[in-house]
């Protein structure tokens, strides 16, 4: 069983208390343990079984405007003491930054939202085996489909946040995951793709079978590719890589790559950055969704935000140090977002594919080619080639090149919107995008 | 040397008895117990931002069978935990019914010392030298807009606990210190950045004004950077440079040259065995027997003496990288690759310095020999999808190359290729081989772990550049 309130409690008011004592000013405190069950398979036979019981604490204590963190593993008194000890030294001898403190008192949360994030439910491994047994039996049907790894993980966790001006608050979350990753072969090509389904709940995961076949079809779509010579063409960006735009639109607009003046947003508060279509939310009150919280990782009450309305960006992730070097206060966004998406275009899926005669639809994007502070982008792909609304055949070892200033002015989405993720898109497309083959 | 049952309600026989008792029926398995200390110091936006320290305790219990693996960690090094990851592993092989292998080789050298970099400099030296960097990079010249500079260091100590309660230790060192620099100028903004570290000890990358020309280069890549014009698109020759570019080697066929790929047949390689894979002059090894290099290793992580593994000689797959439980069922030896994260994580077959061996030609020639492509000198991150062959890096600097002379720098673009022909392009094999600055971590199913290349310039004689210009 994962530690409960009232252990993690006494561990964090030690830490508290012994600061306090030894001449910390304000202190912050992190205390967590999280305890996850995993069975893997491989090629319809058990592979490998694991569990993991992690315990950490993060410490951070605050002498005036100096200030210093530690963190470890190790919650037994005597560790803590020594570290402690080690931290306030540290901190004495670290300069003052006249920016550095806990967050305005009147930020903090001051309740646990009832979120119905945690499910109590246990999953054995003998049952985690049975469904992984159908998972790749449904898998493994075709053929061409030469091995297949799947997992099932079951994760529970529970902490606890703490501060000197009496912050108190932490709660438990669950989360399950059943994966598939096929591999396939013909004599020209041997691909691979994968699915997933992640939940809070255990009885929401998706059906075995039904995971096992779409990885499988996934990966057989992609058997025998070709490669396209260089072109200028419109990107149709699947579900699962348009999000990945959306986590790099997140990270320019943090707080602390704005004040440190490198990200190609800074200063573009009530500019439109996207077409007027284009409206992105940040919600963290979503009933069992995956990015949801009641407080960001400092204690301030996360509310939605609308980040960008109608093209024109709105605001920041604003944490406490970066707020107040900004002169903005904090949005409760420490440590990024929560649940973050694209509201819904107007054109179809069917529509959004037939509105150039020939696009790349793009599944995988391989590399970190996302420059944040020119804003260049330049990325590995694999996709497939789109004639007149219908898929022709499947593309690889090309990049797809831009940059994100154009990009995001260019973007136009589908109404297919899915909340599977913590950050979800619709389908997604932006024209002008340069493609290299060969 | 970490004790580790010391303060702790098992004793070490009680604790080697739960791991024979655990592992009878076993063809493998141990207990890992590891104790790391680290620190991070980091100076940015003209403050120090972060002053933190990590002490990290804990056990991972791994049993094998066959090929099945079950694997338990935790933070409590007491009986109650041992005695429940033991239960834990039981359960999972109830029908284990292998041999222990017990035998595992030995070796006395040691590729680095035994020392705490983090006890061996105050934290004030350590700040004195980041504002130090601060300053002087930003007298430098008045384009500089933001300077970032950080010194991670950490100790870790391991302890393998074997069937039969024989005992393997090691403790490692590893330091690192990082520069960041971002240029601004006509409305343009441009990063470079530098770093240097090892198996050692932070003097020995710092000693007098060493800390100035991990700045310079910062400074230099930056500044060819703001000058860079939109790269071209679409395939063409390509000069590496010596040193980190050999991530590509480490990308598009390191990764598929692991035993666990070539095992579950997923790697494009694992048909090739024996076979050219590379053309002639082409020769790679991955070494883990360098003196303090980030990627060495005394021992791996279950307690094989890392070795230096031929990989390609002069074109021909002479070996892929094996850790115990692959090498059994690929019937072969371990070369000493299995390495973890930290106790979290299972073992896997990785790479630790992997390197091409320099060949006769200079780098001159090369250039003079293409008349389009680009010369890319240094490298971000790359990545590889195993299965299909095609991998990835970004260029952070680079320049074009015209008539067989070098033009204006690039933008930083993308390059994608196939691992299992890239070797067979490549036409030059420069004389001056080169290590990186020691500067990598390999990411694998979720695990970082500290790894070196090293290669001479080398020509390639098609690749295709993911840049703008058409």
């Amino acid at each position: 069983m994962v530690k409960d309130q009232e252990y993690l409690e006494n561990k964090a008011s030690y830490c508290l208390d012994l600061a306090k004592k030894l001449g910390a000013t304000d202190i912050s405190v992190n205390v967590g343990n999280s305890i996850s069950e995993t069975v893997n398979f491989r090629n319809k036979k058990l592979d490998e079984s694991n569990r993991s019981d992690n315990l950490g604490i993060d410490i951070t204590t605050f002498i005036g405007k100096k200030k210093s963190s530690i963190s470890s593993s190790n919650l037994l008194k005597e560790n803590l003491t020594i570290l402690i000890e080690k931290c306030i030294e540290t901190t004495k001898n670290t300069p003052e930054d006249e920016f550095n403190s806990l967050p305005d008192k009147d930020l903090l949360a001051n309740e646990v939202r009832d979120l119905n994030l945690y499910d109590d439910d246990h999953i054995e491994n003998d049952e985690k085996v049975e469904y992984l047994s159908r998972l790749e039996a449904a898998a493994s049907k075709d053929k061409k489909i030469v091995n297949t790894e799947s997992s099932f993980v079951e994760d529970k966790s529970n902490f606890i946040l703490a501060n000197s001006d009496g912050f108190c608050k932490g709660y438990k979350t669950s989360s399950f995951v059943a994966s598939s990753v096929t591999v396939a072969k013909d004599d020209k090509s041997m691909e691979r793709d994968y699915e997933y389904s992640r939940k809070c709940h255990l009885k929401d995961i998706n059906n075995a079978e039904d995971l096992g076949k779409k990885a499988a079809d996934l990966t057989l779509r992609k058997l025998s590719p070709k490669k396209i010579g260089s072109q200028k063409i419109a990107i149709i960006f699947d579900k699962r890589i348009a999000k990945g735009m959306l986590n790099t639109f997140a990270s320019a607009i943090s707080s602390s790559a704005i004040s440190r003046g490198t990200s190609f947003l800074k200063a573009k508060i009530n500019e439109k950055i996207f077409s007027e279509t284009i409206n992105i939310i940040d919600k963290p009150d979503i009933f069992k969704g995956l990015g949801s919280k009641s407080f960001d990782s400092e204690g301030v009450k996360s509310e939605t935000l609308n980040l960008v309305e109608q093209g024109i960006l709105k605001h920041y992730l604003i944490d406490t140090y970066n707020g107040k070097k900004l002169d903005l206060k904090s949005n409760g966004r420490c440590g990024g977002t929560t649940n973050l998406y694209f509201n819904n275009g107007e054109t179809s899926f069917k529509d959004l594919l037939n509105s150039n005669s020939k696009c790349l639809y793009i599944t995988e994007t391989i590399g970190r080619g996302s420059n944040i502070v020119s804003g260049d982008y330049s990325v590995g792909a694999t996709g497939f080639l789109v004639e007149n609304g219908e898929f022709k055949y499947p593309i690889n070892e090309i990049t797809i090149a831009g940059n994100l200033k154009d990009m995001f002015q260019n973007l136009a989405l589908a109404n297919d919107l899915e909340f599977e993720y913590s950050t979800n898109s619709p389908t997604m497309m932006i024209e002008g995008m340069v493609v290299a083959g060969k | 040397m970490s004790n580790f049952f010391e303060k702790s309600d098992i004793s070490r026989s009680e604790a080697e008895n739960i791991v024979s008792n655990t592992l009878k029926k076993c063809d493998d398995g141990e207990l890992y117990l590891e104790n790391s200390k680290s620190e991070t110091i980091l100076l940015d936006d003209n403050k120090i931002k972060n002053s933190n320290y990590n002490s990290d305790l804990g056990f991972g219990f791994r049993a094998v069978s066959d090929e099945v693996v079950a694997y338990s960690h935790s933070n409590e090094i007491s009986k109650n935990s041992l005695k429940q990851s033991s239960e834990n592993l039981k359960s999972t092989l109830k029908s284990a019914n292998g041999t222990y292998n017990y035998s595992i080789p030995k070796s006395n050298v040691k590729y680095y010392e035994s020392i705490n970099p983090l006890e061996e400099k105050t934290l004030n030296s350590k700040i004195d030298i980041l504002n130090k960097v601060n300053d002087y990079l930003r007298k430098k010249d008045n384009c500089v807009k933001q300077v970032t500079s950080n010194f991670s260091g950490e100790q870790k100590s391991i302890e393998i606990i074997r069937s039969g309660g024989e005992s393997l230790t090691d403790v490692r060192p590893l330091i690192r210190f990082n520069v960041s620099v971002m240029l601004e100028k006509n409305g343009r903004k441009e990063t470079g950045v530098y770093g240097v570290g090892g198996r050692q000890s932070y003097d020995s990358y710092l000693t007098d004004d060493n800390w100035k020309n991990v700045c310079d280069e910062a400074f230099r890549i930056a500044s060819v950077n703001l000058e860079s014009k939109p790269a071209p698109a679409g395939e063409m020759k390509v000069v590496l440079g010596p040193g980190w570019p050999a991530i590509l080697i480490h990308e598009a066929i390191g990764h598929g040259l692991e035993g666990d790929f070539n095992r579950k047949k997923t790697s494009a390689f694992h048909n090739l065995m024996g076979q050219k894979v590379a053309s002639e002059g082409v020769t790679i090894v991955d070494d883990g027997t360098l003196d303090n290099r980030r990627g060495s290793l005394t021992i791996d992580d279950e307690g094989t003496p890392t070795e230096k593994t031929v990989l390609i000689e002069n074109g021909i797959l002479k070996n892929f990288m094996q850790d115990r439980l692959n090498a059994r069922l690929m019937k072969t030896r371990s070369t000493g690759s299995g390495r973890r994260e930290n106790y979290r994580h299972i073992v896997l077959p990785r790479m630790r310095n992997t390197m091409m061996l320099s060949g006769k030609q200079t780098q001159e020639e090369m250039i003079k020999s293409v008349d389009k492509g680009i010369f890319a000198v240094s490298f971000g991150g790359g990545q590889v999808d195993i299965t299909s062959g095609k991998f990835v890096f970004n260029c952070t600097e680079a320049y074009e190359i015209i008539n067989g002379k070098i033009g204006s720098p690039i933008k930083g673009a993308t390059l994608i290729g196939d691992g299992p022909s890239i070797l067979k392009e490549v036409s030059m094999v420069g004389n001056d081989m080169m290590l990186d600055p020691g500067i990598g971590t390999c990411g694998k199913a979720g695990q970082g772990v500290p790894v070196g290349v090293a290669q001479p310039s080398i020509l390639i004689n098609k690749m295709t550049v993911g840049g703008t210009s058409l």
